[in-house]
């Protein structure tokens, strides 16, 4: 058993296990019983699985804990509550911007990481963003997330 | 489309910890309902005789009387409203619709109300959650619509004795009844139920609020479950976690068809985890104490399995199909098309190809089972599942499992959206037979190789050949259709739990069509669209039930034995044969040289269907002339325009939908540029979770269309087709089309289906505005470069 630290949405924690490949994902979901982050493929194929790390996203299914140790993991529970959601969850909201949600972490976090790095982003470079990171959505909310993450790039939430 | 106004909530249902915990405390509904500040005891009616006898609680042993409000409804002195439904939310809204009807009919604000759903413990048995059948359901005769009514006229009743005031001359708003010329004179519904049940059965002749009365049904109301997606805050089915629980992974043949030959666990001896390992004829898993550690033990387990069944070849599937022996029936038969034929100035032929299709899930399928006792009358069985049908789930694990159904729980959970028989019903066998074997909860999600491989039921691959006659004044004048369809298994029952995969590796057996000749039609049942929207579809005595004018009409299917498992995916069967149907119109039409939608418009009499049409063609700007578009040249990129309709059913919703695209003649690639759909489903409930349902329906539809084709290698008896990038479905960073609705709502007319029409129209809209392009007629799904180069150089 090993021991490795990292910060999880703003918490510093210690997860203890035996592999040390066992990937970010299973941790996050069983060991902090966190929901944000889901399997979809185990390949790094869907983007379900989607967390930031250091801000940058990443797949976390196919990631190792050994590789996100000492790190800062953002899920995105770690943005905003019902109560209380962060803009880009509100503009998602507002847009009623999916089917089901379960890819919501992949287009949420792909967009957020893009968007805030390049502030007033349009449509066409939101789009083209988004299509560097091999993102699915089996519902095919796509014309709704691209109008919510428009939202969340124009301020207006 | 804007989005109105709405009420705002903020009440998910009961969450899975939630009902886990009231599992836990072993409480029966009464019980919960003592705990949710609810006594229902004997609640009799003043003038009625007293049925305070036989109030068996809805209990955990599923015997849930539907006829009873008392099954669909509960009013707490709390006035807390409390409701059960047997329909599900898979993300298409309809948890939210269920609200407003509760909140519509009974005049409470929907923070009110609380909706249980899908609990075979609670909830009243409505079968499954599909086929554009919910508002159908819930609004029509034995549904929730009913219950509340019912419950409503009561409500009133009482209210009316203890006003002392005729109901006519009461209000209500809000939960409190109130004399309409002195609102200080009221009563609370919680006052007037006094905790108690109300003992009554559904009243059929109950009247439903009038719709013109409407405050929020017919809203667009925000989705309530929303808020707790986009926060990450929701418990899917994914996220159950039970005290104990363990972790399994199934060992599945990639040979489709082998058997269990031998099993070696000498490879996970020394792995870590607690490995045990689970083997019932050919079902192989494993359990272990993390995911982790079950995927490292699936992995290493070692099993001889022996050849598999053969598998047609995989180039030669649609002339396979043709060769085979079939179950045949006739939708419509006039008797005459052979000689109506003879008498046409002018004939159309063409065959439309249709490939073997997955739901594709965008989660991998999970379930959690909590098997206790083995098996036999005092064993239990308590299940968290996706499913579409708990209760068809229910009685097919307990056979499965050889326990009484009466002990066996199924409770339903949201999955991410699973569009038909996925792998939601067999990882829930899954986990069933593993709990059971090691005696502990067990959780089970598939890898994305058991999901594509081994995992669901498929669509079933299609081949329609189609004839028409037309007369020298361009009308039709007779319609032949002979379609070949594919069938193994599908959702499962009690009587055939073999119909999944893990049934069948348990070793129950799974149906297939017996070849059997057709018997004449007794009536135009059209439910799988196998007639076009243009035959009149008379049969005998019977009113013509078709939407159109060609009375010289035969429709023949035939059935085979498929080699994959099948079942319905969305639109099923409905959306392979108006793919050829609606393609073929098209193609009739430029036979004649008339524009498609004018052309569809005068073989039509259904004046609902002749709506959409115009609607979906004026949205779209719609350039009215014959296809092919005059003047494109034969190479580079040129655009086009296509139209498509259907009355999704034969009688479950109306949609039309126009296509734009842009072909690369040279490189052979299709690019959808924007779609328009209008569609009457009757009343709308919630225009924007309509119009939200419409557009993706409409692009997944383009998704099917363009990339989505099972494969596999006959040789190696292997399906090949094994994960996102070996079965491409569109995906962010492929152009995105526009996406256009128009929602024709009339009041006073039934409610109809609303999911699964889009998707229904896109593959034949798609195809004729290639052919309006290019002049070339893509007759096989999907429209991948090689097959529009392969259909431009026949």
């Amino acid at each position: 058993m090993a021991a490795y630290s990292l910060t999880v949405n703003g918490n510093a924690v210690s997860l203890e296990v035996d592999d040390p490949n066992t990937p970010l994902l299973y941790l996050l979901k069983d060991n902090l019983s966190l929901n944000g982050p889901k399997f979809g493929c185990g390949l790094g194929q869907c983007g379900s699985c989607t967390v930031l790390l250091d801000g940058q996203p990443i797949r976390s299914c196919i990631t190792a804990i050994s590789d996100s140790a000492g790190h800062e993991v953002i899920t995105i529970e770690g943005l905003g509550t019902p109560d209380n959601p962060h803009p880009i969850q509100q503009a998602f909201i507002e847009e009623q911007a999916m089917h089901c949600g379960y890819c919501l972490s992949g287009p949420m976090l792909y967009g957020k990481a893009f968007i805030d790095q390049n502030p007033g982003a349009t449509q066409d470079q939101i789009l083209a963003a988004l299509g560097q990171s091999q993102l699915l959505c089996r519902c095919h909310s796509h014309n709704r997330m691209l109008r919510a993450l428009v939202r969340y790039a124009q301020g207006a939430v | 489309m804007t989005l109105k106004e709405g009420v705002p909530m903020n009440r998910p249902s009961m969450t899975p910890d939630a009902r886990a915990a009231l599992e836990k405390a072993g409480s029966s509904r009464r019980d919960f309902m003592k705990n949710a500040g609810m006594m229902l005891i004997g609640f009799s009616m003043a003038g009625q005789a007293s049925k305070l006898a036989a109030q068996s609680p809805i209990n955990p042993s599923g015997l849930v009387d539907a006829t009873q409000v008392d099954s669909w409804l509960a009013i707490g002195a709390d006035e807390s409203i409390t409701a059960y439904s047997g329909k599900c939310e898979f993300g298409q809204g309809f948890q939210t619709v269920q609200y407003q009807l509760i909140a519509e009919e009974l005049s409470v604000p929907m923070d009110r109300v609380t909706l249980i759903f899908c609990d075979t413990g609670y909830t009243p048995d409505q079968g499954v959650t599909s086929g554009s059948q919910s508002h159908l359901a819930e609004f029509g005769p034995g549904g929730l619509r009913q219950a509340l009514d019912t419950a409503r006229d009561a409500l009133m009743e009482l209210a009316s004795q203890q006003l002392d005031a005729p109901v006519s001359q009461l209000s209500v708003q809000n939960g409190v009844v109130f004399l309409t010329s002195d609102p200080t004179q009221s009563v609370t519904y919680g006052q007037l139920v006094k905790g108690k049940r109300f003992n009554l059965t559904l009243d059929p002749n109950t009247v439903p609020k009038d719709p013109s009365q409407y405050t929020i049904l017919g809203t667009s109301v925000p989705r309530i479950d929303i808020p707790a997606k986009a926060t990450g805050q929701f418990q899917y089915v994914q996220n159950v976690r039970l005290r104990g629980m363990l972790h399994g992974k199934v060992v599945r043949p990639r040979v489709w068809g082998a058997k269990v030959v031998s099993v070696d666990q000498s490879a996970v001896a020394g792995l870590p985890g607690n490995i045990q390992v689970v083997v019932k004829n050919d079902f192989v898993g494993v359990v272990a104490d993390t995911e982790w550690h079950a995927i490292q033990a699936a992995a290493a387990l070692n099993v001889s399995w022996s050849d598999g069944d053969p598998l047609p070849n995989f180039q030669g599937l649609y002339d396979f199909m043709q060769q085979q022996p079939s179950a045949d029936s006739l939708t419509v038969d006039s008797g005459d098309t052979d000689s109506t034929l003879q008498q046409a100035a002018q004939m159309v032929s063409a065959q439309y190809l249709h490939p073997y299709q997955m739901h594709g899930a965008i989660a991998s399928s999970c379930a959690v089972a909590d098997v206790r006792g083995g098996t036999g009358p005092n064993a239990t069985a308590r299940i968290w599942s996706a499913t579409q049908g708990v209760y068809p789930q229910r009685d097919s694990v307990a056979v499965l499992l050889g326990i009484p159904n009466a002990n066996v729980r199924v409770i339903f959970v949201e999955g991410s959206g699973c569009y038909g028989c996925n792998g939601n019903d067999t990882v829930s066998f899954d986990a069933a037979l593993l709990s059971q074997a090691v005696g502990a909860p067990v959780r089970v999600q598939f890898t994305r190789l058991d999901e594509h491989t081994a995992g669901e039921n498929y669509g079933p691959a299609h081949v329609n050949k189609l004839n028409a006659g037309v007369d020298k004044n361009g009308q039709i004048i007779v319609w032949t259709s002979e379609a070949w369809t594919l069938s193994k298994g599908g959702r499962p029952s009690a009587a055939n739990p073999g119909n999944i995969i893990t049934g069948a590796l348990a070793g129950f057996p799974t149906p297939v069509p017996k070849p059997a000749p057709a018997n004449p039609p007794r009536t135009f049942a059209n439910n799988s669209n196998t007639a076009c929207n243009y035959v009149t579809g008379a049969v005998g005595s019977n009113p013509p039930g078709g939407t159109g004018t060609v009375a010289s009409q035969r429709v023949l299917v035939h059935s085979i034995p498929s080699p994959f498992f099948t079942g319905p995916l969305r639109s099923p069967e409905r959306l392979q044969n108006t793919f050829a149907n609606e393609s073929f119109m098209d193609e009739i039409a430029a036979a004649v040289k008339a524009d498609p939608v004018q052309f569809r418009a005068r073989h039509l009499k259904d004046a609902r269907l002749i709506a959409v049409l115009n609607a979906a063609a004026k949205a779209a700007n719609w350039d009215t002339r014959p296809s092919p578009k005059p003047g494109n040249a034969r190479t580079g990129v040129v655009t086009g325009r296509g139209v498509s309709c259907v009355l999704y059913e034969g009688d479950n919703g109306y949609c039309a939908l126009v296509a734009e695209v842009s072909v690369d003649q040279d490189a052979g690639t299709i690019t959808v540029t924007r779609l328009t759909a209008s569609q009457d489903s009757g009343p709308a409930s919630n225009p924007d979770g309509l119009s939200n349902q419409m557009e993706g329906g409409a692009l997944q539809g383009m998704s099917r269309a363009l990339f989505e084709e099972v494969k596999w290698n006959d040789r190696a008896g292997v399906i090949t087709s094994t994960d996102w990038v070996s079965y491409p479905v569109f995906q962010w960073g492929m152009p995105l089309p526009v996406i256009q609705t128009e929602i024709i709502s009339p009041l006073n007319v039934p409610k109809l289906g609303a999911g699964e029409c889009t998707i229904t129209l896109v593959g034949s809209a798609i195809a004729n505005a290639v052919f309006d392009a290019t002049g070339v007629r893509m007759r096989r799904i999907p429209f991948t470069p090689a097959n529009f180069l392969a259909a431009k150089g026949s």
